[in-house]
């Protein structure tokens, strides 16, 4: 009864393909995940109405689930815009965000943290040293000031973010780089006379590239969260920009009153980052089942 | 049948769906009786530490016993709840494990530690517990039992650590020990302490023990009885003396053939070639920082180490852990920069090589690691771990493939290997791919780093062969570092004997090891286990 599946040669990756389709969390956030990006990227199918169009006639109408109507599903907020369509766009500017943002500190904590990792000495100790400056700063902080020197934008936020998340990538990566530098392939691939770059990029990045992805989930995470935190305060996205930290932001003056307002996008980014952390924990399980406990 | 202090009846223990076979361990039948040695030899996989971890109640989740029955001073171990496995464990049967680090908790001293055993076990006053404890350590001869009563594991040795764990084990006077490997992670001096320790504990105590291994030798030392296992399956059991000397089942008879001879293959050496590698007045400490809580220290790994080895020949570096020999291994390949001295390869001093013009010289010099596990990247190819040698040095591509498809047959794997990731090969198989790797430049020297101590016997054996089939065809010179002097014995032609980082004695392999004249050399050689034993010639060949 197993011929077939040991006939099969079994490459690494055909092995994690196994083993992610017998993984009901990184099955059911996966399935989460890519609705809610596909909702990102065909907004402008999906969306019942123009996010920015505002019906002052039709405020603050409550959801179908409160007894609203059908034509705001889930309500209007204070400027009469449908909160379904600005939730949809939303997606976008939170997914937008978290890439990005993830993408940026990735290159940059990487690059630190291998080069740290693979040389040690006084490299490491730079490296170490430019963590701790790092580490000191508070993120919302620093967010906060940088934003209102510089004015509010989705450029700003996103850099900022962008800069000040690499922390995580360069303290994993390079402990993880001292583990596998020190495994007798990369000994023997030196013996071999491989120049530096293949060394790094054939037998210390993919060795290396489960942390990197499951460290890339958590901050794509945090990212989120923290533009929704900036947002919020008032100092990331500009207004009438649909976003969901935002349309917290819009409602808190409600929040006695219309709390559905508050709900409806805090549960949404609650959904979105539980699932990306459930993804980042899944894909560690898939590609190093050892590592679980 | 009242005299059995363990008697096992048709065990089968099944493995999850998806496994190489069904069962770990199959219809598997064995005594121990009081005041005897029961050893359990097989290779890895063949479900000897099973059969060991079924009697304790250890057995993972995943594997059931299915079948069969484990009668322990008459009750059926298997069929008994958590709790009264809890209360026979430690107490009435205990076990030993081949890992005494990770067999101890390094937060508490190995005093409380054992001190533990009489307090779950037994109603007993502190002092009378303090004084047990006390006479357990005295029993398994350490030194100064005041002294380690109140150590941490980490400040004690392998060996120490091992004797702790086995003064837990008889702490409370146990009917049946059973010790996995206990001997397999220590050094040879250390391995003879601890077997002559057994053979101490059965006549003293009279307990059964129930001792697992994979090195005949071992056995020969040790054993009243022997059962060899393959595959889950026991395919010989008997006397000590019927086993190792007339053994009747082929594995058995393959096994004992694989066991490395103390004498070596006649071979002729050239002693007029021309000087392949010359090593002068090589140099490397480590330095430890001093801190605030310790002292700066220095360790000299390797100190004035000076040898030289002729075209063609096969030099042994042998030595217990520690000794430098692996230091001395990463000085000549400058994996670790070396403080002083020259490394002559022809007339190339490859220390004073600049770091960027060492390329040049690293076909020179090709190595092959110890672990089969930890030398090939997972993430690549075989092929593509072949190629790299050759396409660092320039190599088209479609040549290097050529040379790899050889260099495949030469190690006697399949083309399509090439294609393949290393997770589908065993540690043998992994072990050729990493000499066919260093062959691929076309070395002058090879060393293999304690390339076989990783293997079992027989895979162990077939190594050695390929080793010196190559050797021949393409007058190699090699360089083998080993700790086992049997091995050593079998395929060098010279030897050096290092401890802590000196050399000792050298000269050639048959000199050496028939007279020795250091002190340290001649303690290495008595320490070796089955001596009194001479390997029957079964004239198998394998």
């Amino acid at each position: 009864m197993t011929t077939a599946v040991i006939s099969k040669p079994l490459t690494p990756r055909r092995v994690m393909m196994r083993r992610a389709l017998r993984h009901k969390g990184f099955l059911m956030a996966g399935t989460v995940l890519a609705l809610i990006v596909l909702a990102a990227i065909f907004a402008p199918l999906l969306a019942p109405d123009d996010p920015y169009e505002q019906d002052l006639l039709a405020r603050l109408q409550v959801p179908v689930y409160l007894g609203g109507s059908w034509d705001h599903p889930l309500g209007t907020d204070s400027l009469g815009r449908d909160v379904l369509s600005r939730l949809i766009y939303g997606a976008r500017i939170s997914i937008l965000i978290g890439l990005i943002a993830a993408c940026v500190s990735a290159v940059i904590g990487t690059t630190l943290g291998v080069l740290a990792g693979y040389f040690g000495g006084r490299v490491d100790k730079v490296v170490q040293f430019l963590i701790n400056v790092r580490l000191a700063m508070p993120v919302v902080l620093v967010g906060l000031a940088v934003v209102s020197l510089r004015g509010g934008s989705l450029w700003v936020v996103t850099s900022v973010l962008g800069l000040l998340l690499w922390d995580r990538f360069a303290v994993v990566l390079r402990s993880a780089t001292m583990q596998v530098r020190s495994m007798e392939y990369v000994a023997a691939a030196e013996v071999l006379g491989a120049p530096l770059h293949r060394v790094l990029f054939k037998d210390i990045l993919p060795n290396v590239m489960n942390h990197l992805i499951v460290i890339a989930t958590l901050e794509m995470a945090h990212a989120i969260i923290l533009e929704a935190a900036l947002s919020f305060l008032g100092l990331g996205v500009r207004p009438p920009t649909p976003s969901w930290g935002l349309m917290i932001s819009e409602g808190k003056e409600m929040l006695l009153f219309d709390s559905w307002l508050i709900a409806t996008p805090g549960l949404a980014i609650f959904v979105l980052v539980l699932c990306i952390n459930m993804f980042g924990d899944a894909i560690r399980d898939i590609t190093a089942p050892e590592g679980r406990n | 049948m009242a005299e059995t202090v363990l008697s096992i009846r048709n065990l089968t223990v099944d493995l999850p769906e998806g496994a190489d076979r069904p069962h770990a361990v199959e219809g598997l039948s064995l005594d121990v009786r009081p005041n005897e040695i029961v050893c359990i030899v097989g290779e890895s996989g063949s479900g000897k530490s099973i059969t060991s971890f079924a009697t304790m109640g250890l057995l993972p989740a995943a594997l059931r016993p299915s079948a069969g029955e484990v009668l322990f001073e008459g009750a059926d171990v298997l069929k008994m709840s958590e709790a009264g496995h809890a209360r026979l464990r430690g107490n009435r049967m205990a076990m030993i494990f081949q890992e005494p680090m990770s067999a101890l908790n390094p937060c508490y001293t190995v005093g409380d530690q054992i001190e533990e055993v009489f307090e779950t076990h037994a109603t007993l006053s502190r002092s009378a517990r303090r004084k047990r404890v006390i006479a357990l350590l005295e029993e398994v001869r350490l030194p100064d039992p005041e002294r380690i009563y109140h150590s941490f594991p980490h400040q004690l040795s392998g060996g120490q650590r091992q004797r702790i764990v086995i003064a837990m084990a008889l702490a409370m006077d146990p009917t049946l020990l059973i010790a996995d490997e206990p001997t397999t992670a220590l050094d040879v001096t250390t391995q003879m302490q601890i077997l002559k320790m057994f053979r101490r504990l059965k006549e003293e105590r009279g307990a059964g023990i129930m001792f697992v291994t994979h090195d005949f030798d071992v056995v020969a030392e040790i054993a009243d009885r022997v059962v060899v296992m393959q595959k889950g399956r026991v395919v010989e059991q008997g006397t000590a003396e019927e086993v190792l000397n007339h053994p009747t089942h082929p594995y058995t008879r393959q096994l004992i053939d694989a066991v490395p001879r103390r004498t070596r293959a006649a071979r002729e050496t050239d002693a007029g070639a021309e000087i392949a590698l010359r090593v002068q007045g090589l140099e490397k400490a480590f330095h430890t920082p001093r801190t605030l809580f310790s002292p700066a220290r220095t360790v000299r790994a390797v100190a004035n180490v000076d040898f030289t080895v002729r075209r063609g020949e096969t030099l042994g570096i042998v030595g217990e852990s520690g000794s430098g020999k692996s230091t001395l291994v990463r000085c000549l390949m400058r994996l670790t920069e070396p403080e002083d001295g020259a490394v002559w390869v022809g007339n190339q001093n490859l220390l004073e090589t600049q770091r960027g013009n060492l390329r040049a010289y690293r076909k020179e010099i090709q190595i092959v690691f110890q672990d089969p596990y930890g030398s090939l990247n997972p993430r690549r190819t075989i092929g593509d771990q072949l190629l790299e040698g050759p396409t660092n040095f320039g190599v088209p591509r479609a040549e290097a493939w050529e040379k790899a498809r050889e260099l495949m047959r030469i190690v006697k794997l399949n083309d399509e290997a090439l294609y393949r990731y290393p997770n589908q090969f065993s540690g043998g198989q992994r072990q050729r791919i990493c000499i066919a790797r260093a062959l691929m430049v076309e070395p002058s020297i090879l060393i293999a780093d304690e390339a076989v101590s990783a293997l079992d016997v027989s895979v162990q054996k077939e190594v050695l062969t390929l080793l010196r089939e190559i050797r021949e065809r393409m007058g190699l010179t090699m360089l083998f570092i080993t700790h086992d002097l049997r091995v050593a014995a079998q395929v060098c032609d010279s030897v050096i004997v290092m401890e802590k980082g000196r050399i000792v004695e050298s000269g050639p392999i048959d000199r050496v090891f028939a007279e020795p004249q250091a002190e340290y050399t001649r303690k290495l050689l008595s320490a070796q286990p089955g001596q009194g034993w001479e390997v029957p010639d079964l004239g198998v060949t394998a």
